[in-house]
């Protein structure tokens, strides 16, 4: 009796298995049956919010009918998990965004076509963005757009204080004697976000980065990020600089936006965020201070990434073409206050948003995501080790983020 | 097997065939592919069941053992915080469900529905609606603390406090760090003992208090079961309450405490929910379990083997634990 009942489930695994068998089947990704003509385009998104969703809707409508395909957008709730899967299926979407810390993962296992090199006007790109989409000297995707990050001041709290214009920090020093008169009179001074892209901007100010320039290899333990790391040691052991976690704020534009600080460093999205959020709070926004290198922010970026998979990468390259053209750029800028990634849009675009002046100064000599695949849980293990930077020692951070960037990316 | 029913046989099959088929497709075959990605170094681009796959053998098994790394470190990391976790929460849920459970079923209560109602309510709740409601009462300056402030103590700030209650213990004692050179599996003896951090002590609470009303459920069930002529024929021989309650109806509750705490200890194996939502494995990876380190590693380091190892090794704790447990609540006779 036993015995039969085995051979039944082994029987039923063996029905259900071949059932599915022809759900898995491989095209082979190398000999994907490209179609000419009008394409029935599939496009993901990571929308910020409604805005940007429905501003790339009716720009993909507007494709649509001038290149007679047909292009339906659809907004990811979570687009690692669901590009994973659609990747897993052989099915993913045209068209998707990448973001520039995942991208390196995305080209590494090939489910993305480099059609960067031969898209027409690459040359508008900013060179530091299309360093972020380059992945074995070749260059992947176009970059959609920028953010850039610096120095929000709370104008009405910096008046509180007793402070004027001539205190806004432009240097490391400048910004440790700022903070100390807000300190001074009982204002939390700095909200800082505990991560590497927060934290991050400090090492390049201060002429150094996580890793080198074509990723290869981790550059942690350096005489530059150690600095670097001290200087903003001593900022959260003096009270100077707090992390937004220490102030009951999940991110620092919220702690910023609360009046709970009188400076953050945060990107672009932050104008959005304390608008519709926090509208009555008065601040300016000033590039970041520079370090013993000089000027140094990091920036942040996606791209359009087109699948090694997709039946219609010409047709997707040409969709792409139109959303990057500086015009469509400039008007998603309008639409949902993303910063161009073209040089001749940026004009245009600082024309348009004075106050954005800093972000975009920064976009000029911003250093890009850490560029290399395998790296998101060696990325988690160096933000942890950033959470306990105030008791921590800077040195042991770096040493133990070489240790395992240099497993990861084997070298 | 002739005989008057032996042409009932195809029948029963055919009864049972929709079970056993929904079964085969939706779990056995679902955990026999895992077992099969477990073994590979499928990276997500199409099927992991062509020939183009690696196969990796035991590697991403080993890899969680023996080779010295992150890999290893942040899954005993894991285990170790998962540990504590379970240490804690099984004991305190299984006497607290029982606490209530006595204090519902006893005759003279008055509104016994309403407390019933009341100690439930937590279970029927989503897990998630509760954990942002405990996000906002251990924020720092949330309800939680602002109790506490009343008593004179400043509390921690709870889900940025990656320090271990033991190690917190230690260092009131006076006891520097000890062992911090040899240790097993990548971690140091010093880092094994460090307890559940402040912010895991945060979702041990919750967990503690959203479960033990299914528990409490489980006790009354078993709680009425037991004859009221047991209880007062101990009360004729003279047993006062905590006697009665010591040997007559713990004894009798025996089977449904073997329920209990393997439920609880299956159940806070896999906690996955509340770290998702909650912390996410933060602060310094103090509330990273391996049901968590699982999804993260498969789904944003792509390494779907590696994730796929450590969820089949967690089934792996999971049973020896309960055949562990199994053993020592044995009725011995």
């Amino acid at each position: 009796m036993r015995r039969k009942l085995y051979g039944a489930a082994l029987a039923a695994v063996l029905v259900a298995t071949s059932a599915c068998g022809s759900g898995f089947d491989d095209n082979g990704s190398a000999t994907t049956q490209q179609s000419a003509g009008p394409a029935d385009l599939k496009i993901m998104i990571a929308s910020s919010g409604d805005a940007e969703t429905k501003a790339v809707q009716d720009a993909a409508a507007a494709w649509a009918t001038s290149s007679g395909s047909k292009a339906t957008v659809t907004p990811a709730q979570d687009i690692v998990q669901q590009l994973g899967q659609a990747l897993a299926g052989s099915t993913p979407p045209d068209v998707f965004y990448v973001d520039a810390a995942r991208f390196a993962d995305y080209a590494s296992v090939g489910a993305l076509e480099p059609y960067g090199e031969s898209f027409a006007g690459v040359d508008a790109f900013l060179p530091n963005l299309r360093q972020s989409f380059t992945y074995d000297g070749k260059l992947y995707c176009i970059p959609k757009d920028t953010s850039t990050l610096a120095l929000q001041i709370n104008t009405d709290l910096w008046a509180k204080a007793g402070l004027t214009d001539a205190d806004i920090p432009t240097t490391w020093e400048q910004l440790r004697s700022s903070a100390e008169k807000l300190k001074a009179k009982g204002i939390t001074p700095l909200a800082i976000g505990d991560t590497r892209d927060r934290v991050g901007a400090f090492l390049v100010q201060a002429g150094g980065y996580w890793v080198s320039a074509d990723g290869k290899q981790a550059t942690g333990d350096t005489p530059q990020n150690v600095e670097a790391l001290t200087y903003v040691q001593g900022l959260l052991k003096d009270g100077l600089a707090k992390y937004p976690k220490a102030m009951d704020a999940g991110w620092a534009g919220e702690a910023f936006g609360k009046g709970k600080a009188a400076m953050a460093i945060e990107g672009n999205w932050i104008k959005g965020a304390l608008k519709a959020d926090f509208p009555n709070i008065k601040y300016t926004v000033k590039e970041l201070p520079a370090g013993p290198k000089g000027k140094g922010t990091l920036s942040f970026t996606q791209c359009w990434g087109v699948a090694a998979k997709s039946q219609f990468k010409q047709q997707a390259v040409a969709f792409v073409q139109a959303m990057t053209s500086a015009d469509q750029q400039l008007s998603f800028s309008k639409a949902f206050g993303v910063m161009p990634s073209r040089q001749d849009a940026q004009a245009t675009y600082q024309k348009d948003n004075p106050d954005d002046a800093a972000f975009v100064a920064g976009a000029q000599y911003a250093q890009g995501p850490v560029n290399a695949p395998k790296m998101d849980s060696v990325l988690a293990d160096l933000d942890s080790g950033l959470q306990g930077l105030q008791n921590g020692s800077p040195a042991t951070v770096l040493q133990r983020f070489d240790k395992n960037a240099k497993t990861a990316l084997g070298g | 097997m002739k005989g008057i029913r032996g042409n009932e046989q195809p029948a029963g099959w055919l009864f049972v065939a929709p079970a056993v088929l929904i079964l085969g497709l939706f779990m056995l075959l679902p955990i026999l592919m895992a077992l099969w990605v477990s073994l590979t170094r499928w990276n997500g681009q199409g099927s992991p069941f062509t020939g183009d796959v690696p196969f990796a053998g035991l590697d991403n098994y080993t890899r969680l053992f023996t080779d010295e790394g992150l890999t290893r470190q942040d899954f005993m990391t894991s285990i170790r915080n998962n540990a504590y976790y379970v240490f804690f929460v099984v004991p305190i849920q299984t006497v607290l469900a029982l606490g209530l459970a006595l204090i519902v079923n006893n005759r003279l209560l008055k509104g016994k529905g309403f407390f019933r109602t009341a100690f439930y309510f937590p279970s029927v709740t989503s897990s998630v609606a509760i954990s942002v409601v405990f996000l906002f009462m251990f924020a720092n300056g949330g309800a939680i603390n602002a109790i506490l402030s009343v008593f004179g103590i400043q509390g921690p700030q709870w889900f940025s406090d990656p320090r271990g209650l033991l190690h917190l213990l230690f260092e009131k004692l006076g006891v520097s760090p000890f062992l911090t050179d040899s240790g097993v599996f990548g971690l140091s003896w010093w880092d094994w003992l460090s307890g559940p951090s402040v912010a895991m002590c945060a979702i041990i609470s919750l967990v503690v208090w959203t479960t033990s009303g299914t528990f409490m459920v489980m006790f009354l069930a078993a709680l009425q079961n037991v004859p009221v002529q047991l209880e007062e024929a101990g009360m004729i021989d003279g047993a006062n309450r905590w006697q009665r309650l010591r040997h007559i109806i713990l004894p009798q509750l025996r089977p449904t405490l073997f329920l209990v705490i393997t439920l609880g200890l299956i159940g806070t194996w896999q906690v996955f929910d509340q770290i998702y939502v909650m912390s996410q494995g933060n602060p310094a990876k103090t509330t990273l379990t391996p049901a968590f380190l699982s999804y993260r590693t498969a789904f944003r380091d792509f390494d779907y083997g590696s994730g796929a190892a450590i969820s089949f090794v967690l089934f792996l704790i999971i049973v020896v634990l309960t055949l562990i447990q199994r053993r020592v609540t044995r009725e011995r006779d």
